[in-house]
């Protein structure tokens, strides 16, 4: 039994997951609206999909033992841009929007991944720098615009709300790219390349693998989901003022931590952090409806961090030490 | 187009590679036939190794002739070198902890089912297919994580035998081997070897490379010296042109009054490391620790100075009994440790010199809590003088310094405390051949000033210059304990290659 419930957590994914399913009985218990309702229902599905974007981005990133801290600013940036278009030229088809702002994110991720490549300087401090760079052109941009509503049209705007059989929209979006990411990550040779790099990138190196060019294509990928989730923001929102996506980077990195993506890469998936983020978006939502108060709201999130750090912690010392008496019977038998 | 002596598969000639001032490699040349193994052989430092990493594109090399298969050749990365078609075991295992056993062996040449999906199935498949075929029992399905040195050696020799290659080299495959698996290697490699591949390799082991391979080079300082047939050469003569130098002259150890026994090691053990290590060193007498790389040298300095743990055993100072594994008590009871990699070990590259010579001191230079740069400077100022750290200034970071320089800097900071024991872990590595002779007079001094000294050094020159006693570790023990008069390279060298795997395996 003891044993059956270690294994269980083992696979973070699967814990994780119980923890946000608890989270959504519990509160449904206390309202039910909060899932038995039409709207509850959309929200409980639709709000988490601009994270679970993100966190699909930032766990490849992570994974080749990177970061990337500039998407927060990214979003913002394509967000607005999506609404400038509009503005610009309207009736542009709505697909062509999207191409750009994923276009968009993916240059911007690209010169994260460049200057990290070749300058090998901690992917911590260029993408800090290129946050503040990239926000800073967003500011120049818009100064003291903003997108409204009414500058957006109406069949973009639907998309925010709209289902198909029951789901939304967005949150197939959202599926979709992390059934896609994830089939990436674990059946292509280039994803588990990302892994390998992350491990150990020197042995990565001596090994022959295009270290520089996967890394790369982690930044550009999470750029390219960054823009993705500006025009997911757009949509959901249909307003866009220059704190868009502000301080979203570290939701996304928590998210990922949480859902058992090491911080030094190697290991993790990418569903884990997609399930990671649905739990801090559910549970940002469902704590006042308990009635906990704000300071609480945010001290769960933090106490989520530190307990999935501390049980991969926990684990990984069970496991060295299993690891260890098994060598020592091994070598004297 | 008959060519009746057919290309040979690698030819090295008069390569040479410097990184900064140092010369790792001279003139380093081999020639290896096809269907041959080729022993490569030569102290620690000689070159071996660097001259494995230019084959397998890992450094280039600054010059020389380098042709594979009869083409000139010159790898920009390990990629190149191993599309080429060759295959490399390195030294230190290099995995993927993260990843499964399978996937190491396999690592971007996965199997792929229809939509260039990786087949995990057929992967595994594949790893048990070749585990058989070298005799292990591994589960490719496992991490890679928490495997002994000897399970990721097999894991290096699996793939490098999967790859297929036409060239497989071996830096020293076998120093974490049970005797079992060496003789499955051996017999895989020869396998190879009639399919008409080449094979380099590395051992200091010379019953292996006598049971194994048909060709010999010996490399010395950097540079080729010899290629023999094994058949008409033996062990004697190997040794000879390996070590082949006069020895007295480079290092000169003043003769200085031996005193008390400063440092006492009883039944030293360490699971996994070393065994049975006993030895004492007394005041003004440097005894120099010899052996392989990997013998277990730096893990029983380590153990003392209370760095690492042991298992048993107990360690006197002064008669006094130093605890285990803290450092702060040994340098309290007066002792000092100048590790192997200063960079990594020793200096705070990035900090003042200043603050470097004072940072164990730290505490007596405190003054109501606070420590001023002023005080840090006084204090190293006296003892960068008495070493003459040649250095502008010493609030200048510490890498802008020269290795030789470096290391005086770790000295001083040792020195500064005051010790009756200092251990040094390779003294002299990457330092300039002048700067090493003042190295050298440093620790000749400081023996002359009462200090014991524990010196611990891959350089048989340099052991055998300045030591008063040589102990040499082979396999985690002490094989022989020579004095000066009796120390000589060949006595030296034989015990330090001896092996106990009778004894162990009881």
């Amino acid at each position: 039994m003891k044993h059956a419930i270690a294994n269980l957590l083992r696979t973070r994914e699967l814990a994780v997951a119980l923890v946000l399913i608890a989270a959504v009985v519990l509160t449904a218990l206390k309202s039910e609206s909060f899932v038995f309702s039409a709207d509850g229902w959309r929200n409980l599905l639709v709000t988490p999909s601009m994270l679970m974007i993100l966190a699909v981005g930032q766990a490849a990133v992570i994974i080749t033992r990177n970061v990337d801290l500039s998407v927060g600013s990214v979003l913002g940036l394509t967000a607005y841009m999506t609404g400038r278009i509009f503005i610009e030229a309207p009736g542009t088809p709505i697909i062509v929007v999207v191409l750009a702002a994923i276009g968009l994110g993916a240059v911007l991720g690209l010169v994260n991944g460049v200057v990290v490549a070749v300058a090998k300087v901690p992917a911590l401090v260029i993408t800090l720098g290129t946050l503040y760079i990239y926000r800073g052109v967003f500011l120049t941009w818009a100064g003291s615009d903003r997108i409204n509503a009414s500058d957006l049209p109406d069949d973009f705007l639907a998309l925010g709300n709209k289902q198909i059989a029951s789901v939304p929209v967005l949150s197939a979006v959202a599926l979709l790219v992390l059934i896609a990411v994830g089939y990436y990550m674990y059946y292509s040779r280039g994803g588990r390349e990302m892994y390998a790099i992350g491990s150990d990138p020197d042995a990565a190196r001596l090994y022959g693998l295009p270290v520089t060019r996967r890394v790369i294509s982690a930044f550009v990928l999470s750029g390219a989901l960054a823009g993705l989730a500006g025009v997911v923001y757009a949509a959901r929102y249909g307003t866009v003022s220059s704190g868009a996506g502000l301080g979203i980077e570290l939701e996304a990195v928590g998210a990922a931590v949480i859902g058992g993506v090491a911080i030094f890469g190697g290991s993790g998936t990418v569903w884990g952090a997609a399930i990671g983020a649905a739990l801090l978006v559910t549970i940002n939502r469902a704590l006042p409806v308990v009635g906990i108060s704000d300071f609480w709201q945010r001290a769960v999130v933090g106490a989520l961090i530190l307990a999935a750090i501390v049980l991969d912690r926990v684990l990984a010392l069970h496991r060295e030490r299993r690891l260890s008496i098994e060598r020592d019977t091994r070598s004297t038998a | 187009m008959s060519d009746p002596v057919p290309e040979p598969v690698l030819v090295l000639d008069g390569v040479h590679k410097s990184f900064g001032a140092t010369a790792a490699l001279t003139s380093g040349g081999i020639t290896v036939e096809a269907g041959s193994i080729h022993a490569l052989v030569g102290e620690n430092g000689a070159g071996k190794s660097t001259m494995v990493k230019i084959v397998a594109g890992v450094h280039r090399r600054d010059g020389g002739v380098f042709r594979f298969q009869g083409e000139d050749v010159d790898f920009a990365s390990t990629a190149d070198a191993k599309a080429a078609g060759i295959a490399v075991i390195y030294q230190e295992p290099t995995l993927f902890p993260d990843l499964s056993v399978a996937e190491n062996l396999f690592m971007g040449r996965q199997p792929y089912k229809s939509g260039r999906r990786i087949d995990r199935a057929a992967m595994y498949e594949r790893a048990e297919m070749l585990f058989q075929r070298l005799g292990v029992r591994l589960d490719p399905r496992r991490l890679a994580r928490g495997l002994s040195i000897a399970d990721q050696q097999i894991i290096e020799i699996a793939k490098a035998i999967s790859l297929d290659a036409a060239l497989l080299v071996m830096d020293e495959p076998t120093a974490a081997l049970s005797g079992v698996e060496v003789d499955r290697l051996f017999a895989v490699a020869r396998g190879l070897r009639d399919e008409g591949r080449a094979l380099v390799f590395i051992s200091h082991r010379f019953e292996e490379i006598f049971a194994l391979c048909d060709t010999v080079t010996v490399f010395r300082d950097g540079a080729y010296v010899a290629t023999q047939p094994i058949a008409e050469t033996n062990r004697g003569e190997i040794v000879a042109q390996m070590v082949g130098r006069d020895v007295e002259e480079l290092f000169p150890k003043v003769p200085a009054p031996i005193g008390d026994t400063v440092l006492r090691v009883e039944d030293l053990n360490s699971t996994g490391a070393f065994h049975d290590v006993s030895f004492e060193v007394r005041a003004g007498e440097i005894v120099g620790i010899a052996g392989l790389v990997g013998a277990g040298r730096s893990e029983i300095a380590r153990a003392v100075f209370g760095v690492d743990g042991y298992d048993s055993g107990s360690v006197h100072l002064n008669g006094r009994a130093v605890p285990m594994r803290d450092p702060r008590a040994s340098i309290k009871a007066g002792m000092a440790f100048v590790p192997e990699d200063r960079r990594l070990q020793g200096l705070v590259t990035d900090g003042s010199i200043a603050r470097n010579i004072a940072s164990v001191i730290r505490r007596g230079l405190v003054k109501a809590g606070l420590l001023t740069s002023r005080a840090e400077l006084r204090a190293a100022d006296a003892w960068a003088a008495r070493l003459q750290v040649k250095t502008h200034a010493l609030d200048m970071p510490a890498t802008t310094m020269s290795g030789g320089n470096q290391q005086k800097v770790v000295l001083a900071k040792w020195l500064s405390t005051e010790p009756s024991l200092l251990i040094v872990d390779e003294p002299t590595r990457g330092i300039d051949v002048g700067t090493k002779a003042e190295v050298h007079r440093l620790l000749s001094d400081l023996a002359g000033q009462g200090i014991a000294i524990l010196m611990i050094s891959s350089e048989l020159a340099e052991v055998l210059g300045m030591a008063d006693r040589v102990l040499v570790v082979s396999e985690g023990r002490i094989t022989a304990d020579i004095d000066r008069e009796q120390a000589t390279p060949e006595a030296v060298m034989r015990a330090a290659t001896q092996l106990h795997h009778a004894e162990a395996g009881e």
